[in-house]
């Protein structure tokens, strides 16, 4: 799949900022006033630069309106109606808690619930997919929450939690990558069954359809850049959790550490998120006989 | 609505026919035709006249080759567009109800005025059916040529599908695959019509005649043309026999 920059920065921006979110949502750090206001406006801000991020794929964005309309089937409608709502929500019960010095805890707990479920439904429009084998399990949705809480917990400064959630991110990761190879095999999809020609034999590509490119296989057949692919993923696990992870077991952290802490957990989730979607094969690909 | 209906009343769609389609791409061609100068936005070409052209289409053809361990291979040219699918996986997925299905006669179809080009029924889709019309923005489709087979200004033999009427060989045909009796269910009962990517659960609504089993194709080459044996005679003749001495 066509690791499109506008849905990259969308997905990981916005999931920090709705991990945050849920810590704030918690009473976590146990701040007020103008410290308040400042990590709210930091939540607040990240969630929407990367749901504006998200707007930029689009072809027609004056349409994106209507996309509050199908939350009963799509998973997409439901990301952008809890989107809205979270950022409501979150937005009233910081105002309360840094400027009138009244957190409501109840309100708080509803905001941090409304954050991941929006993380939750951003990750089902991926897993859902059943033409896209490596995305269709449940370890999808799960690394999204991961990722989002684990971002988080490093910028409301809850160390411990972070090393917990990063731990499980390696895990977890890690399995996703090793399921996810052969996913596409599993799922029984192969050239003969796309033709329905198999009991003619080996089938292959003979001819494409036109020599030039198209739609589908610029959005969908994305190959360029796989073969450092491994590099990467050993790249991105190291910056997105091993490193975090020995800085604070090892280091006093203050805020140069944190801040190193920070860079190098979102450059490695940058780089996770492009393997996501550079890595990931469609079906449709087996009528180009190319993944 | 982006919900499915449970049932529709007919089940309009194609057949088409690997065995004799032979790959000219009049259907490509008629379609991409109609479709630009009729319904909804034109399926536009980008650098149409530069060096790296591409455009919208909502038909092509595939040339597939198949081969067996010590056979000769086959050539199978291969039509693609929208099957119409009962459990259409792109239809759920659109968050602003642009797309839908309808109850009266199965066409999928997009609302472009909805559309916001977001292209996620374009992942949901194995078949690679829908496109994103770069210049308009909204998602392009097969309408199974809706804009002709209900309409009565044109002469009844033209209310079917542009590909089906521009076909040279006879390889697409139209029809209602809920009638049993219809010309295309008679097909598929008669030739084993066949569903493409059975295993991803979208219920196919057009189908696809296999080709027919080749004579020649069994393992053997055809044995090799004896030498030239007869006698030759006339004036050749005795030219030959003549240098054959020298």
């Amino acid at each position: 799949m066509h690791p499109a920059p506008s849905v990259i920065i969308f997905s990981t921006i916005s999931g920090l900022g709705f991990g945050l979110m849920l810590f704030l949502g918690l009473g976590l750090p146990d701040v007020s006033g103008w410290v308040a206001a400042t990590f709210a406006t930091l939540a607040l801000g990240l969630a929407t630069i990367g749901l504006l991020a998200s707007t930029f794929h689009l072809g027609k964005p004056k349409n994106a309106i209507y996309a509050f309309s199908q939350w009963k089937t799509s998973w997409l409608s439901r990301e952008g109606i809890l989107a809205v709502l979270t950022l409501v929500v979150f937005f009233i019960y910081a105002a309360l808690w840094a400027f009138m010095d009244n957190r409501i805890a109840m309100l708080g707990y509803l905001a941090a619930a409304l954050a991941m479920g929006t993380v939750f439904t951003t990750s089902m429009i991926y897993a859902q997919l059943k033409t896209v084998p490596r995305w269709n399990t449940a370890v999808t949705p799960l690394l999204f929450l991961l990722y989002a809480s684990a971002g988080g917990a490093l910028l409301s400064n809850q160390m411990t939690v972070a090393l917990v959630l990063l731990g499980l991110i390696i895990a977890f990761q890690a399995m996703a990558w090793f399921q996810g190879d052969t996913a596409f095999a599993r799922s029984g999809s192969s050239i003969e069954t796309a033709t329905g020609l198999g009991n003619l034999g080996k089938v292959r590509l003979l001819e494409k359809p036109h020599s030039g490119k198209n739609y589908l296989l610029q959005e969908m057949v994305y190959v360029v850049g796989r073969k450092h692919a491994a590099k990467l993923r050993v790249l991105s696990l190291v910056l997105v959790a091993l490193l975090p992870a020995l800085l604070i077991l090892l280091t006093e952290v203050n805020h140069v550490v944190a801040i190193v802490i920070l860079l190098s957990h979102i450059v490695g989730l940058f780089a996770q998120r492009w393997l996501f979607f550079a890595q990931a094969e469609h079906v449709v690909g087996l009528y180009y006989d190319a993944r | 609505m982006t919900q499915l209906p449970t049932s529709t009343q007919k089940k309009l769609g194609l057949v088409i026919d690997l065995d004799t389609c032979v790959g000219c791409h009049a259907c490509v061609i008629s379609c991409k035709g109609w479709n630009t100068n009729e319904y909804g936005a034109p399926l536009s070409d980008m650098d149409a006249y530069g060096g790296d052209p591409s455009g919208t289409f909502l038909n092509r053809v595939h040339t597939f080759e198949a081969k067996a361990e010590g056979c000769a291979s086959q050539t199978v040219h291969f039509p693609k567009s929208c099957l119409h699918c009962e459990d259409a996986p792109c239809v759920p997925v659109c968050p602003t109800g642009a797309s839908y299905k309808r109850e009266e006669d199965g066409i999928v179809l997009v609302n472009e005025d909805k559309c916001m080009g977001c292209g996620l029924c374009a992942w949901a889709c194995p078949y690679g059916a829908r496109e994103l019309d770069q210049m308009a923005g909204v998602m392009k489709k097969c309408t199974l040529c809706v804009d002709r087979i209900y309409n009565e200004n044109l002469p009844e033999e033209d209310r079917i599908p542009s590909c089906v009427r521009t076909c040279p060989s006879g390889a697409r045909h139209f029809g209602d695959f809920a009638d049993p009796d219809s010309h295309v269910s008679k097909l598929v009962a008669e030739r084993g019509g066949m569903d493409l990517m059975p295993e991803q659960g979208t219920k196919p609504v057009n189908k696809y005649l296999p080709p027919r089993p080749k004579a020649d194709v069994n393992g053997t080459q055809a044995p090799a043309l004896e030498a030239q044996s007869e006698e030759i005679t006339g004036f050749l003749g005795w030219l030959d026999r003549t240098l054959e001495k020298i």
